[in-house]
């Protein structure tokens, strides 16, 4: 052995100034740390000064109800039964909507994805349609579809339908060629190529595509529910406005929220599952 | 099973990439490619394997493949193209399922080929766990499991460390020598050609034409220890790449 000496006696010999002193640090920051009780106590201390300021006078109950007075509505509505019937056309129009729209989607988005002339001659039409409010096309789904249900789940469908189109082809388009070349290069079969390549890798761009498109999905329901429905969130809201009972106003909102958070957890579940593989 | 090509020449829109270009690729000779930087030696891969055309000239094959070879033509690629939504098992299986190989024949076949590029203990694995290296053991595992009878690899180490590639430049030797098999290997480092093929064509800066054909008689497994007698050679093969490369270097990029 050349030197024998242990990396103790190595680093021991180093002779310290007097004036040394340690680098000042200005790493840290800018990095997230998980608060998980923070947002529960938040929303506390809201509802506290809420109700301080409704009961002492502060907050008018003609600009904002206590939160008495939505407790109070959400009671109504379970006693009455009305919650469920609300709640259940609502979600049965959202759900049947959302999921037609989406598969629908689904498939264009892959054909245009897939064939150039797929994507030479829908494209343009997806294209020119996307941006228009589907809201207005609904005069023109009643008279096409009825004012019944067909007319509302309509809507919602045309609406998510040409976000989850532009999602997917994009998914499919950001689909490394490298790994399409790979599929070809060991004599893979076109539909495995599709199915086994494409798909997965377009995977991220639908599911995100999916966030987008239900809550397009929740504002055409209360949108179609405001216009023509006698059952429903949306009409449940638009009745309360009507009759100035801001209680029954907050309730329907906070239903049309939870509606919201409970389908992006789904959906988060969804990405858990389906996109394992990343990091 | 022998790969003729015969006066290969190629051009995008305008842009000549390759020359009339000749040689061929014999059972059980690995031949590597060498050239400047856009002399089409990529290209020239792609062609060999049917993932490309040709403008004119043709690329043929003669004698049948090995019985058995599921995919006589394998890739090995520089960006190693392993899928991150498939474990290294189902990359490996990948390739076998289009065949009808499932279940226990598939994973016999996994296994196989998991022993012989030492990743047996990475069996469930994700990609996106493993180094470059593993990677690239991933993917000529996956070649393996096809039975090819010629590997196409194009820059296969490029991507990797210098040590790691030592690495598995003895791995491929070992490889090699275990079972000899016919392969193209594209490259632009001389050290890489010169320890792994039997042959060296060396290509001119574009439009590739080749230059030189050079034979190195000396057995794959003994190249590591014996470096030294190789190192004139690899010299020569610089002096005549120089100002090629230098020249290429200092071309625009065409879009």
């Amino acid at each position: 052995m050349p030197d024998s000496r242990s990396p103790d006696a190595l680093s021991a010999e180093i002779e310290i100034p007097a004036d040394a002193r340690p680098v000042p640090f200005r790493g840290g920051g800018f990095h997230h740390r998980r608060h998980p009780f923070l947002a529960p106590v938040v929303l506390l201390v809201l509802l506290a000064l809420w109700q301080a300021g409704s009961s002492t006078g502060f907050i008018s109950p003609i600009a904002m109800p206590a939160p008495k007075d939505v407790f109070g509505a959400f009671r109504d509505l379970i006693t009455t039964g009305a919650l469920w019937t609300n709640l259940s056309v609502s979600l049965y129009r959202l759900l049947v909507g959302w999921l037609l729209g989406a598969a629908l989607g689904i498939a264009v988005g892959l054909m245009i994805g897939l064939f150039s002339q797929a994507r030479a001659s829908a494209l343009p039409i997806v294209s020119a349609l996307f941006p228009v409010p589907k809201i207005a096309l609904l005069p023109l789904f009643i008279i096409w579809f009825g004012i019944g249900e067909g007319s509302k789940v309509a809507t919602i469908l045309f609406g998510t339908f040409f976000p989850t189109v532009i999602s997917t082809y994009a998914g499919v388009d950001a689909v490394d060629r490298a790994l399409i070349r790979m599929g070809q290069s060991f004599g893979l079969k076109w539909s495995s190529i599709v199915r086994k390549i494409i798909l997965p890798g377009a995977m991220p761009g639908i599911l995100s595509g999916f966030r987008i498109s239900f809550s397009i999905a929740i504002v055409l329901l209360v949108a179609a529910e405001m216009i023509g429905a006698q059952h429903g969130i949306g009409a449940y809201i638009l009745m309360a406005g009507s009759i100035f009972n801001l209680g029954e106003l907050f309730a329907g909102v906070i239903i049309l929220s939870a509606i919201g958070l409970v389908g992006s957890w789904l959906i988060g579940l969804a990405e858990k599952r389906l996109l394992d593989w990343r990091a | 099973m022998r790969i003729i090509l015969d006066h290969l020449s190629h051009s995008y829109a305008d842009t000549e990439v390759l020359r009339d270009v000749s040689f061929d690729l014999r059972a059980g000779q690995i031949v590597s490619i060498v050239g400047p930087s856009g002399c089409g030696k990529s290209t020239l891969l792609r062609m060999i394997g049917g993932l490309e055309q040709p403008t004119s000239g043709r690329v043929l094959i003669s004698s049948a493949a090995p019985e058995g070879s599921l995919n006589p033509l394998t890739y090995i690629f520089q960006d190693f193209a392993l899928l991150p939504w498939r474990t290294v098992e189902g990359n490996i299986s990948l390739v076998l399922e289009d065949h009808g190989i499932t279940g226990a024949a598939a994973r016999e076949v996994i296994s196989d080929v998991l022993s012989r590029t030492k990743l047996s203990d990475f069996r469930r694995a994700w990609p996106r766990q493993l180094s470059g290296g593993m990677k690239q053991r991933v993917a000529i595992a996956r070649a393996l499991a096809v039975r090819p009878a010629v590997m196409l690899m194009d820059e296969p180490l490029s991507a990797l460390d210098s040590q790691t590639r030592e690495l598995l430049m003895d791995d491929l030797v070992e490889l090699w020598t275990r079972t000899p098999f016919s392969a193209a290997y594209v490259t632009h480092n001389l050290a890489e050609a010169v320890r792994l093929g039997h042959r060296i064509v060396v290509l001119s800066r574009r439009p590739g034409r080749i230059r030189e054909v050079v034979e190195i008689d000396m057995p794959l497994a003994e190249r590591a220890d014996r470096m030294a007698e190789l190192e004139p050679l690899q010299r020569g093969l610089w002096e005549m790449m120089r100002d090629e490369a230098a020249a290429a270097d200092r071309e625009l990029a065409h879009a």
